[in-house]
């Protein structure tokens, strides 16, 4: 019998107390329902906003040791898409550019491109710089059927074709006959294959000596240098030796090619160098200085846009482009600079073509299907070809006073 | 082989070698005050380099020398202040973390000042493709400078740590630091001294050997690495025997190109780096007594 009493004594005050905190809780439910609600709204209205806006993802290497590569790259990526943004986007659709840097590792290469898939949802994925990195997630693209537009040069990107696998630069493979095209004329037979031990390097080792009885020429010594190498004067000690040795071919992407050289000329051996199209950036010369003077390479005609003739088809675009970026950048143009904005620029016209729509399958045969007049050259894609560029992409060319200039 | 051959890779072994010993010789002065090994050594090498660079677009090259040099020796000094100097008697251990640890720190700011570009000094003497004939074989001006930069400190250093005051105090931390405090010597002056001198020496290696390596953000490591395999090879806190080491290795390097591939020139260095710490963990000209009285 108390038991009740003191509930019923009880009862009053806690009732008031519930009633406040009753009301409490309706006025703080209701504000939080409100603002979810306003926050809803304002959710759906951005999403709807942005709905159509294009993701695009890109894998730079900015730093590390293809640097020289990928900063230019990331620059012509920014630039090219505010440039595109400010015009009004593709069909009135924003580019969304989502950039990440891999340090030039081919481990974050594979991680960023998980990530830009999974969580972002991009709707396509440019770059990597490298072609080990490339090689490294061109099966993750295929499998969660994302386009990749790679700027890493190796033919292996292209062949055996992915669907949603291209590339922009020049293939290596053709870069190598270049090389050896050059040296039938000059009457060279008889040579050393010094290349940096990266994906590049390894890649552009395997078709020089795969295409080098072609040309009747063969390769006699075959070295590999780290990329951190400080010094390689013992290397060409080795080389400068065997004096059957006719010209030097050194192909790779990073700053320690420009050593290889340098030790050439110190120890006064001054037989033809060739280099790559991985040494397509002016700061390579200024590192190299005379060392550098009338090394010979193949690379797009981007290095000499000025001195083009007017009715070149390649003239328009190239000197747009070398002016944009070197006015806003205050640096020269490089080729590498040039693969990006192939890249986004393929993309773009390829999304334009399908009339703006998101479409996996129609971007891509739209690709296939398109002729483009880039800085690389004029890409003529089609299902069995991912690159788009011949031969004539390439321009044989040499370092003249600091400065590149085409070979005569 | 040919005599000219010969002496083509000898050279060669001799300019790596003389990198090698120039960054050696910053391991051996904290070293012999501290009894630490210093794993910023190689960031002191990139930072005097670096700083260099940039100088020289305001004032002529030995001036720009002379103040990165003394900025990285400010830079030492301020690092020592900051993250070592307030320590209660630090584990051996415990700072060589500390020191790993500010060698990243090192290589991140840099990397967010300069950038990543390689950048380098001009030739002190002629440029790029100008060289010294010597017995037939030609060698860049620049290696004579490293060779004769790293002779001038080993010798500067053995008088400074053998006859002055000052010097002695710095070996007396190193042999016994509490003997040392007692006998009236600021213990922890001499430490941030010996910080002060070793980024001094690292940041002048850097300024003259950056137009033979090209310098960058990220050289530190690569080099440190090297330079502690000398510093082990000669046996610790020896100048003298770090040049010595550091040529024997150049050299070593330099033939084994003869016989195997250019890829592998980085495992010789360390395979050597193994084999002497399992046979002869003193050095080669360490005596296994003194080092038995060491710590570390």
């Amino acid at each position: 019998m108390r038991g009740p009493e003191i509930h019923d004594r009880q009862q009053q005050p806690v009732n008031k107390e519930e009633r406040e905190v009753a009301k409490r809780f309706i006025t703080s439910t209701l504000a939080v329902v409100v603002a979810l609600a306003a926050m809803i709204t304002l959710l759906i209205s951005s999403t709807a906003a942005e709905a159509h806006d294009i993701k695009v993802g890109a894998i730079i290497a900015e730093t590390g040791p293809a640097a020289f590569l990928g900063k230019p790259e990331a620059k012509t990526l920014q630039m090219l898409t505010d440039q595109i943004n400010a015009a009004g986007g593709i069909n009135g659709d924003k580019i969304e550019l989502i950039l990440k840097d891999s340090g030039g590792k081919k481990e974050n290469a594979v991680s960023f491109a998980k990530q830009l898939i999974e969580e972002d949802k991009v709707f396509a994925i440019l770059g990597p710089s490298r072609s080990g990195s490339t090689m490294a997630i061109k099966n993750i693209m295929e499998e969660s059927k994302t386009i990749l537009i790679s700027c890493a040069s190796t033919k292996k990107i292209v062949d055996p074709v992915a669907k949603h696998v291209f590339k922009t630069p020049q293939n290596d493979s053709l870069a190598v006959r270049m090389i050896f095209m050059e040296m039938q004329k000059k009457g060279i037979s008889k040579i050393a294959v010094v290349v940096g031990g990266t994906g590049f390097g390894k890649m552009g080792n395997m078709f020089l000596n795969e295409l080098a009885p072609e040309y009747g020429i063969t390769v006699l010594e075959n070295e590999t240098y780290s990329p951190k190498a400080t010094d390689l004067s013992a290397v060409v000690a080795k080389l400068m030796a065997n004096k059957e040795i006719q010209a030097v071919v050194n192909w790779s992407i990073v700053p320690a090619q420009v050593i290889l050289a340098k030790n050439m000329r110190q120890a006064g051996w001054d037989v033809p160098l060739f280099l790559s199209h991985g040494f397509g950036n002016i700061k390579y010369v200024q590192t190299g200085g005379a060392a550098l003077e009338g090394v010979l390479f193949p690379a797009g005609r981007l290095l000499i846009a000025d001195s083009l003739p007017a009715d070149h088809p390649q003239k328009e675009v190239l000197v747009t482009y070398k002016n944009d970026y070197e006015s806003k950048f205050n640096e020269p143009v490089s080729t590498f600079g040039g693969h990006a904005y192939d890249a986004l620029m393929i993309l773009v016209n390829a999304i334009k073509a399908v009339g703006g729509k998101q479409d996996t399958a129609m971007v891509v045969d739209a690709i296939e299907n398109m002729t483009f007049v880039g800085t690389g050259g004029v890409f003529k894609f089609s299902p069995e070809d991912h690159s788009g560029l011949k031969i004539d992409a390439f321009e044989m060319m040499t370092v003249k006073d600091g400065k590149f200039a085409k070979a005569m | 082989m040919t005599i000219e051959l010969f002496l083509q890779y000898l050279f060669a072994g001799i300019t790596y070698g003389s990198l090698y010993a120039i960054v050696a010789i910053g391991f051996n002065i904290i070293y012999n005050t501290t009894g630490i090994i210093n794993f910023a050594q190689g960031e002191f090498v990139m930072l005097g380099g670096m700083i260099a660079v940039t100088l020289i677009n305001f004032v002529p090259l030995p001036i720009a020398i002379f103040l990165a040099v003394i900025l990285t020796m400010i830079i030492g000094a301020l690092i020592e202040m900051i993250f070592i100097r307030w320590l209660e008697s630090p584990s051996v251990l415990r700072m060589i973390i500390i020191t790993i640890g500010l060698s990243i720190i090192i290589r991140e700011v840099a990397l967010h000042v300069w950038d990543e570009s390689v950048r380098s000094l001009p030739y002190f003497v002629g440029n790029e493709i100008s060289s010294v004939t010597i017995l037939g074989t030609n060698i860049s001006p620049q290696v004579l400078w490293v060779v004769g930069v790293c002779s001038l400190m080993v010798v500067a250093l053995s008088l400074f740590f053998k006859f002055t005051s000052l010097g002695r105090e710095m070996r007396a931390c190193a042999a016994n630091r509490r003997a040392a405090i007692l006998c009236g010597i600021n213990a922890k002056n001499m430490v941030t001294l010996s910080f002060v001198l070793s980024a001094g020496i690292g940041a002048l290696a850097g300024c003259v050997m950056s137009p033979i390596t090209y310098t960058q953000y990220d050289m530190g490591p690569g080099l440190a690495i090297k330079g502690f395999t000398v510093a082990i090879l000669g046996g610790l806190g020896n100048s003298f025997a770090a040049v010595a080491a550091g040529l024997l290795l150049g050299i070593i390097e330099a033939f084994s190109i003869s016989v195997v591939p250019l890829a592998f020139q980085d495992a010789i260095a360390i395979t050597i780096l193994l084999i002497i710490l399992f046979i002869r963990p003193h050095g080669l000209f360490g005596s296994s007594e003194a080092a038995g009285l060491k710590e570390f």
